[in-house]
């Protein structure tokens, strides 16, 4: 465990401070939210503190309020996942050791210590990426901690508005990812097959079944290289 | 959720975390995915998300209603559109929505 004193684990969690602040505000809504979906307080922390998946979790608490089933939950938790394989491929040559001490490392990933953790010439820190991700974890669990108590003493999540937290929060999150036309067809793709499903699929399948938009993706300009469309 | 239900979530959401994590280090081995493949996961994150944005708003049970969160849910998004930081959107669109409700 040396490394946690090393300056480039400190630099990546003083880098991570500010996503470190969200991880903590959404954990809170996690936490408060997390009632409505069904979860004990102790369910929801003991998710956040086990599983460490930010917005996936977001996404099956989403479902489980929807009334979806657990297998339904985690199915959405999963697809939301889906994105960390691109993200593990491309962080691979930059994690040593053994495969046990490799699975191990590649914990660490999620949104922005992905992100923060790539330099600018295509190589990843690992460094960089166990420190953002470190403060992270910690921010959220607490965030959790303090949502999930604060929520089932508050009684009435409606009345402080917060139920428009997710649906906010998932706005924002579709913004950053319209970055070009193919995105704006899955998303409008995804909405349509969603509310298409909504009267008569059981609850959570019109979300799990909007992920059959990805499937434009399929369609690939001739001479386009995987290069070129990782993120 | 009874208990078994919550320690069945967890651990369902907790291995398939853990795999899809580790999959890409260690099964890929730094290998690249296919071009067509990468596109379709990178494609998951705007059709899942537009998918719970439209469910949250405009779905109640198996009816199509406009929930009255929209406009708070409205403020929130237009104040990020304009380049607020993500807490502060969020702290409006709850407020907007909890004003409404009075």
């Amino acid at each position: 465990l040396a490394w946690v004193t090393d300056p480039r684990f400190v630099a990546g969690a003083r880098v991570a401070i500010p996503f470190a602040v969200a991880s903590a505000m959404l954990g809170v809504a996690f936490g408060v939210a997390s009632e409505e979906a069904g979860l004990s307080p102790f369910g929801a922390i003991a998710m956040s503190v086990i599983v460490y998946s930010g917005a996936s979790q977001i996404a099956a608490a989403a479902v489980l309020t929807q009334g979806g089933t657990v297998i339904a939950a985690a199915l959405a938790l999963t697809l939301m996942n889906s994105r960390f394989l691109p993200m593990g491929v491309s962080l691979a040559r930059w994690l040593p050791g053994r495969p046990l001490s490799r699975i191990v490392q590649a914990q660490a990933i999620n949104d922005t210590s992905w992100a923060l953790a790539a330099r600018p010439d295509g190589t990843f820190d690992r460094l960089v990426l166990f420190g953002a991700s470190a403060i992270q974890y910690v921010a959220w669990c607490a965030g959790t901690v303090i949502g999930a108590l604060a929520g089932h003493a508050t009684g009435d999540p409606a009345a402080i508005g917060l139920d428009a937290v997710y649906p906010t929060f998932f706005v924002i999150l579709l913004m950053a990812e319209l970055r070009n036309r193919r995105a704006f067809g899955a998303a409008a793709l995804g909405a349509l097959i969603a509310l298409a499903l909504v009267p008569f699929a059981p609850a959570g399948v019109p979300i799990l079944a909007a992920t059959l938009a990805t499937s434009i993706g399929l369609w690939l300009p001739r001479g386009v290289r995987a290069a070129e469309v990782t993120r | 959720m009874s208990q078994t239900a919550t320690i069945g979530l967890i651990a369902l959401c907790a291995v398939s975390t853990f795999v899809v994590k580790a999959a890409g280090p260690v099964a890929l081995g730094g290998r690249r995915l296919p071009a067509r493949m990468t596109l379709c996961l990178n494609l998951t994150a705007p059709a899942l998300f537009a998918a719970l944005v439209v469910t949250q708003l405009a779905a109640d049970g198996h009816d199509i209603t406009i929930g009255d969160q929209t406009p708070g849910v409205i403020a929130g998004s237009l104040l990020a559109w304009r380049g607020v930081p993500l807490i502060p959107c969020l702290l409006v669109a709850a407020a907007v929505t909890a004003l409404l409700r009075l």
